[in-house]
């Protein structure tokens, strides 16, 4: 064999190894988060594994978008925020049945789809640039009408609602002979339980539908349309149409990702749905974990919840014990959080724009 | 239809929006003295969006640029502003014009040349390294956005911070029956010089020439011979000053801030420049005029929909014209 050779086997196997450790950082994220109510039965983990669950759907599905169509969208909060309040209003106004969330849900989807449809066939036929631009005054508009409607929305304060009796704790799912909660390795298997899994299962369903459309013609199609515009358009692809379709699709996608959220929190506000920080959070996901790799999302999102949740209390620790140098401790405040992760961000953005998965994986790659 | 098409470009074309909204309004608002005030805010209004939209729409018209974070430099003009006008308490307060016109000028010096600096290093550090690649861009510049106003919240913290006046604007000005703040009108003033200048330096000037073969066609530009690109350096910087400067104005229009200050006004800057068309300032200022106008009336009209209705309007805008009113490029 031939230097070049030897060079190509050996770029392939590093390729090969890093594809390895993706997939391997998957599987155990992916098992952790099926065993999480037996791994980390206390309340704030599960709190974390669900919100991993759901922001993997909603990053994934902003993925199609910036990753695999090359749309930037800044309306992505608003259709999550349409589904959580949705899912919220029916809950609160009909009662905590099946029907008022089904009911609820349904609205949701139908006024993302229709809202969806419109900023699409307005904006999506110019530059790229007036979108990003139409989306996020689009965006900003819908959190201040959630805001100043506050008969509906409960304004600044939110919406707390009932959820179906199934997912509260007092519920028994399996009973042994004496009427008492089964323990399954010590942990009841309750309505807090069943409501876990509620979000894991169908965030997993909705995960496994974008596997399927990416791998579909279109998700081909939506490459092709990302790689060059004008080629596709000139092989036959209607590109407004598709981008449309895209964008509708992912706007149903976060609208169901929100009905969960409003869901297991019980609760629903701006800061929980519509907030721009939410927004912040999707970008800052998918480009951790890397754009066009539908496995980045998982990486992203779960990596960005664990230090949200975790890396504060150790900017605490850190601010408290830096307390007699000037200005240190107020930009290690956990307050500050945003400010290290803008200039993570913006770092990333310049020398690794393929993010964690990316970058792993098509090392070596042809 | 096509006569009254005709009619309509005769008498001005788009430029007439702006009126008839004001018409449209004084109808609906029946109270001419109402009107007048509320004209009179937004126009000031207006004319304080066209300082921070109009060096974004050139940027962009310019270099195929889109700098998200150019709010930034409005919510640093403000914070500027607001501690010299603090720091020349004594000036502010007193009773002669001089020395109010002197702490004003101070401040919005200082503002501008913020805005100039900062535009510097903006360019050089944030948006060289990702010139057309519009992708990354938006993302970088979001990224520094948020860098931005996390620096801002670390020097000024988060709690609101209330702007002097100076003296002799912190008044209004009554004809009759109508009263106008004298603040509103200088805001308009200024706004219009800042216009006027823009215009002649535009129009009149070789560098204006460039700027503009620059906006129409690069490449042909630099073909012949001239760097466009340290040409954009200076146009970006200018561009940040004068947000600087709006933010400063705004800030004194306001009298109470908060680091969202930015945020706030960049979702209207952008309706603006979607509404006027990308890389024009004539396109800016009928945006901006347009935008004033309609938000304090719908404001006064039904309070709720006030933001809602702006959107409305660029709704409407972008389907009768996809590419905006006045835009320069397509």
């Amino acid at each position: 064999m031939t230097d070049a050779a030897f060079a190509d086997t050996a770029n392939r196997t590093t390729g090969r190894t890093g594809r390895f450790i993706v997939y391997a950082i998957i599987a155990l994220i992916g098992v952790s988060l099926f065993l999480a109510p037996f791994l980390f039965p206390d309340v704030r983990s599960q709190e974390v594994a669900s919100r991993i669950c759901i922001f993997i759907v909603l990053v994934a599905s902003y993925d199609l978008l910036i990753g695999y169509t090359g749309i930037v969208s800044f309306a992505h909060t608003m259709f999550f925020g349409i589904g959580a309040y949705g899912a919220a209003i029916a809950l609160k106004l009909m009662g905590p049945t099946w029907t008022a969330l089904l009911t609820g849900s349904v609205i949701a989807l139908v006024v993302s789809l229709l809202l969806a449809a419109l900023v699409g066939m307005l904006s999506l036929r110019v530059k790229a640039i007036f979108f990003a631009m139409v989306t996020l005054a689009a965006a900003s508009v819908m959190a201040v009408l959630a805001s100043q409607l506050s008969d509906f929305t409960g304004g600044e304060d939110g919406i707390i609602y009932q959820i179906p009796k199934l997912f509260s704790p007092a519920t028994k799912l399996l009973t042994d002979e004496n009427g008492k909660v089964v323990k399954i390795f010590g942990v009841s298997a309750n309505g807090k339980m069943a409501l876990y899994y509620f979000v894991f299962l169908g965030s997993l369903l909705l995960y496994l539908v974008m596997m399927r459309i990416v791998a579909s013609p279109l998700g081909t199609v939506l490459e092709a349309i990302r790689e060059n515009e004008m080629r596709a358009e000139a092989l036959g692809y209607r590109v407004v149409f598709y981008r449309t379709a895209i964008f509708c699709i992912a706007a149903l996608i976060a609208t169901c990702a929100g009905v969960m959220r409003a869901v297991w929190l019980k609760y629903t506000g701006p800061d929980t749905s519509l907030s721009f920080a939410i927004m912040i959070d999707i970008l800052l996901m998918v480009v951790i974990g890397g754009m066009g790799t539908l496995l980045g999302a998982i990486i992203g999102a779960t990596l960005m919840s664990l230090a949200q949740y975790y890396l504060k209390d150790l900017m605490e620790v850190a601010s408290q014990a830096t307390a007699g140098i000037p200005w240190l401790p107020d930009l290690l405040a956990p307050d500050r959080w945003l400010l290290w992760l803008g200039i993570l961000f913006v770092l990333l953005v310049y020398f690794f724009p393929a993010g964690i998965a990316g970058t792993l994986m098509k090392k070596g790659a042809h | 239809m096509k006569s009254l098409g005709e009619t309509f470009e005769r008498f001005g074309g788009v430029n007439l929006l702006p009126v008839l909204i004001a018409v449209i309004a004084l109808v609906l608002i029946g109270s001419p003295s109402t009107w007048i005030t509320l004209t009179v805010a937004g126009l000031a209004m207006g004319m304080m969006i066209f300082l921070m939209a109009s060096g974004l729409s050139l940027v962009f018209g310019l270099m195929d640029v889109l700098n998200f974070g150019h709010s930034a430099f409005v919510s640093f003009g403000a914070f500027v502003a607001a501690s010299v006008l603090a720091g020349l308490g004594a000036w502010v307060v007193a009773d002669s014009v001089f020395l109010n016109v002197l702490a004003l000028l101070a401040a919005i010096i200082a503002a501008a040349l913020f805005g100039l600096l900062a535009g510097w290093f903006f360019e050089q550090v944030i948006i060289k390294p990702v010139y057309r690649d519009h992708l990354r861009q938006i993302l970088i510049t979001m990224g520094a956005l948020i860098v931005a106003e996390q620096i801002i919240l670390t020097i000024w913290g988060g709690s609101p911070i209330s702007v002097a006046r100076p003296h002799f604007l912190a008044g209004s000005l009554i004809i009759g029956d109508v009263s106008i703040e004298t603040y509103r009108i200088f805001a308009f003033a200024l706004g219009l010089a800042a216009y006027i200048a823009l215009y002649f330096v535009l129009n009149r000037t070789r560098i204006g020439l460039l700027v503009r073969a620059g906006v129409e066609n690069r490449e042909m530009v630099e073909a012949l011979g001239f760097r466009i690109d340290r040409l954009f350096i200076g146009v970006f910087m200018a561009g940040s000053a004068l947000a600087a400067i709006g933010g400063a104005m705004w800030a004194g229009y306001q009298t109470l801030i908060t680091p969202a200050i930015g945020s706030e006004m960049m979702i209207i800057v952008f309706i603006v420049i979607i509404i006027g068309g990308l890389g024009s300032i004539e396109g800016s200022l009928l945006g901006a005029l347009m935008v004033g106008l309609m938000g304090n009336y719908v404001a006064f009209l039904a309070p709720k929909m006030s933001l809602a209705s702006n959107m409305l309007l660029m709704m409407a805008i972008l389907l009768w014209r996809p590419y905006g009113l006045r835009p320069a490029v397509q």
